[in-house]
């Protein structure tokens, strides 16, 4: 067991854990954040889907050890925590999530994919998001709430600009 | 009187009502949607009514169909809101535990809005005359004069207006109406409009609740070792390893319950689930599965189905001498056409949490797709009254039928007994996709002819296990599966043969787990039925959609078909390469028909459009009919194109979605959905969408390629492969 100093969306946690836990449980079972999900263990279907210093990380195959000290872990717990993130928005607006099980992974996933591109094609989103899987086919709806997220984005910003 | 105090208080706290109002029951096991009043004081320990209007003008419906993600928590309570006239916004949901006065609980079989269509709208249409009566009473007024608009009754000439919490106490004091008015189809303001569901948004952002998220206080979690050929008998165990792990608590000697058989198997408990998932790993369990070596291969299983093939079926329904006139038509086929065993592998893998109290009471908390199933095989195996049991229905992160069966389930009451402790349960990603239950793998013999330039002659001869006669009541030799047969017999498909046919089945047995899976034995069949009755069309030389409408005379089919006809633009030219291909089949009260478009690409095809089109008759939401549609689209074509399970030498040859892949988003086709308001009765909407998509695509890759694909799953990407 070892003492881990995490920052979890913006908080600071202290975890006293195997060093070989992964993030997942880690935040799940330790943090108590349950929004992350476990879906296969082995990197193969996004369900868990953290972000580490803004970039997607599968927490199933990340061992709490690896995570730098200061390391910024966000979930989905902290993405839109005071407003919904526009992609969560756009989530809503296009109806995403049938049982919603692998949405949070979908949705962490699609937040850095905007981050980093702020107008995905179709090809960008392709290659962001196949390795997130959707049990329950919401594909096509969430490649049309990516580009709507990405537009709002624009209009907010263009809104802000003129101010 | 005492008890039904308290009990009444707790239920009023806990689901934040402020007293009783008007409460009403739908008697679960009319036929006929008997609207009951619920008087205090029969409502015993427990108060759980359907619907309940209370003083404060807070109404809650109790929600008799778990939500995997076929949108239950809208659709429930939106046949409740259209009647009662209020919004959405207005109504609360509280899922049912399983107790026998809900009546059926289970999703599954696209049961919900077909089965509660009618009873909570005149739930609904009673409370809504008997407060408008209160009212009208109150004013000394004509009830004529009165009408309801969100949640209160209006006084139309004065503009007076009362709510529904103010009315509720009188008029629970009302006689309930024996022939409540149900509204117009044409006046509705929820029902078949769009309408956003109203928790999306705990689904975007963590907070929702499935059952892998519950924790209660003094839980242990248990990681179980099973029997890699699933009924193999333990030798030894060797747990030196595992105790070495730190959070391993213990190691213990368990069993898995199935409905067909039990299973030896190990747990280990740990205090937190990685310790007992790391101390799972280490364990050194030697199995005795010399029984199973054989026994458990799928290809043994399909040897003996194309044997079954060989010989003479027994008759479920048959017009004309169809052997007679096959043997002596000259036009005529016979293929066969086989569907692999299928995991659902739900992204949530199967969990539940159990604990068994000292008093002998159990508290369950778990995603089980039919609380009342879940009941039942939960006192039967614990040898419990219902009474002692309760059961909380979390959210499900998909099921497709694997969580109607409660082996994970039975897990964790068995652990709990034992250990004495709230006990939860997860699964793996390789127990779910290794251990079953599956979808059985199939076979259909297909014979056909044609006469006159018509097809006239058809055989389909189902071969396999079947799910009725290894999960439920067991099948009789000379029985021809009823399920199975129903939904492949002509009074189903509705193709008329104008000189013989034949519907057949030969029950092939294996030790395999099984049970339904999305869409169930219609997902393997009508794969055989349309492929073949497009090469039945071939041989006719007809047109597939021409063929099609010329036998068949059901109205709601032909209007499915024309319209895919003419959305699909079929009968236009083609780009070079290109194919299309066409399905229909009927499933749970709703038709659905497919046209795939594909375009030939190295040795395999890409998938260029799917469009499908749906009649459920009457439904609740568009969208979500849509969106179930968009699920089954991607269901099929990842049942027709991706992984099958296979055993071999009594063990699943796959284990995670590396080798048990699942279409990805990049792989998306585009895609179109069309529903028909044919104004029906309400069909199912969860699965019909998908027995037509791998048909469809067959029958498009021989359009574009003159190769006949027969046996799923295939490469799409190298069709000789
Ligand atoms: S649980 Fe981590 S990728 Fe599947
Ligand atoms: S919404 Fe159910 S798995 Fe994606």
């Amino acid at each position: 067991m070892a003492i881990y100093n995490l920052t979890v969306n913006s908080k600071k946690v202290k975890v006293d854990v195997e060093d070989d836990m992964p993030l997942l449980w880690v935040v799940r079972d330790v943090v108590g954040l349950k929004g992350t999900k476990f879906g296969c263990g082995m990197a193969l279907c996004g369900a868990c889907t953290v972000h580490l210093d803004g970039q997607p990380a599968r927490s199933c195959q990340t061992p709490i050890s690896s995570v730098g000290k200061n390391a910024k872990i966000t979930t989905i717990e902290g993405i839109g925590d005071v407003k919904l993130h526009a992609i969560q928005q756009a989530w809503i607006e296009e109806q995403v999530p049938q049982c919603g099980y692998c949405q949070s992974g979908q949705i962490m996933s699609a937040v850095a994919l905007l981050k980093t591109n702020a107008n995905p094609n179709d090809q960008d989103i392709d290659a962001a998001m196949s390795g997130n899987l959707c049990r329950c086919g919401t594909y096509d709806r969430i490649r049309k709430a990516i580009h709507r997220a990405a537009e709002a984005i624009k209009v907010e910003e263009k809104g802000i600009g003129k101010r | 009187m005492e008890n039904i105090q308290t009990s009444r208080r707790d239920f009023l706290k806990t689901t934040g009502l402020t007293s009783f109002g008007l409460a009403l029951g739908i008697s679960a096991f009319s036929k006929d949607a008997v609207v009951k009043k619920l008087n205090p004081a029969i409502l015993k320990l427990e108060i759980n009514p359907f619907i309940i209007i209370d003083t404060a003008g807070n109404i809650t419906i109790v929600n008799p169909r778990p939500d995997m993600g076929q949108g239950s928590t809208q659709a429930v309570p939106s046949l409740l809101a259209e009647e009662l006239e209020v919004r959405l916004d207005q109504v609360k949901i509280i899922q049912s535990d399983g107790k026998d006065k809900y009546g059926s609980q289970t999703s599954g079989g696209s049961s919900s809005v077909r089965s509660l269509w009618e009873p909570i709208r005149k739930a609904g249409a009673a409370a809504k005359e008997m407060l408008t009566e209160s009212a009208a009473k109150r004013w000394n007024v004509p009830v004529a004069e009165c009408f309801a608009k969100d949640g209160t009754i209006v006084h139309k000439p004065s503009g007076k207006s009362l709510t529904y919490g103010e009315l509720a106490d009188d008029a629970s004091k009302l006689e309930i109406p024996k022939n409540p008015k149900l509204k117009d189809p044409k006046d509705f303001k929820i029902l078949g409009k769009y309408n956003k569901r109203l928790d999306v948004p705990e689904r975007v952002t963590g907070k929702a609740v499935y059952g892998i998220d519950v924790d209660i206080p003094g839980m242990v979690y248990a990681s179980i070792l099973h029997s890699p050929a699933i009924h193999g008998k333990i030798i030894s165990i060797d747990d030196t390893e595992t105790k070495k792990v730190k959070g391993v608590l213990k190691v213990v000697k368990t069993e898995r319950t199935m409905p067909h058989r039990t299973s030896e198997a190990v747990a280990v408990i740990g205090t937190n689930y990685w310790a007992a998932l790391k101390g799972r790993k280490a364990l050194q369990v030697k199995w005795d599965n010399a029984d199973y070596e054989k026994t458990l291969s799928t290809e043994k299983y399909f040897a003996e189905t194309y044997e079954a093939a060989k010989k003479q079926g027994i008759n479920y329904e048959e017009k004309g001498d169809f052997d007679a006139k096959y043997s002596s038509a000259v036009k005529k086929l016979e293929s066969h056409y086989e569907t692999p065993f299928l995991a659902h592998a739900p992204i949530e893998p199967e969990n539940a949490v159990v604990h068994v109290k000292d008093d002998g009471t159990i508290e369950i908390w778990a995603p089980v797709q039919g609380p009342d199933w879940a009941l039942r095989d939960v006192c039967a195996y614990m040898k419990v009254a219902p009474e002692k049991v309760k059961i909380n229905v979390t959210l499900l992160g998909g099921a497709f039928g694997r969580k109607a069966y409660h082996d994970f389930l039975l897990e964790a009451c068995h652990l709990s007994k034992e250990l004495k402790k709230p006990v939860k349960v997860v699964w793996t990603r390789e127990d779910d996709i290794s251990q079953g239950p599956y979808r059985p793998g199939m076979l259909s013999h297909m014979q056909g002819f044609v006469q006159d330039g018509k097809i006239a002659g058809y055989h389909h001869h189902a071969i396999g296990e079947s799910i009725l006669g290894q999960v439920f009541k067991g099948l009789k030799p000379d029985e021809a599966d009823p399920w199975l047969s129903e939904e492949i017999s002509t009074s189903n498909n509705k193709y008329i043969f104008d000189v013989a046919s034949k519907i057949s089945y030969t029950h092939v047995k294996t030790d395999i787990p099984i049970v339904w899976w999305r869409s169930v034995y219609a997902s393997n069949f009508g794969w055989g039925q349309e492929c073949f009755i497009d090469e039945l069309a071939h041989l006719a030389e007809k047109d597939p959609v021409k063929a099609r409408l010329e036998i068949i005379k059901d109205e709601r089919f032909r209007k499915v078909l024309e319209t895919l006809a003419e959305k699909a633009a079929w009968g236009e030219k083609l780009a070079e390469g290109q194919g299309k291909g066409i399905a229909v089949f009927k499933s749970f009260d709703s038709i659905s028909a497919t046209c795939v478009t594909v375009t030939k690409k190295g040795n395999g095809v890409k998938i260029d459009k799917v469009i499908s089109i749906i009649d459920c008759g009457y439904y609740v939401n568009p969208d979500n009919v849509k969106a179930q549609t968009e699920g089954n689209i991607v269901m099929g074509i990842t049942a027709a194109t991706k992984d099958g399970i296979t055993f071999t030498n009594g063990v699943c040859d796959q284990s995670n979605f590396h080798q048990y892949n699942i279409m990805r988003l990049n792989e998306m086709p585009e895609i179109e959905i069309h529903i028909v308001d044919s104004g029906s009765s309400p069909g199912g909407v969860g699965e019909p969408g998908l027995p037509p998509i791998a048909p469809a695509l067959g029958n498009a890759i021989f359009a574009a390629t003159g190769k006949r694909m027969r046996k799923l799953p295939f490469d799409i990407n190298n069709l000789n492969g």
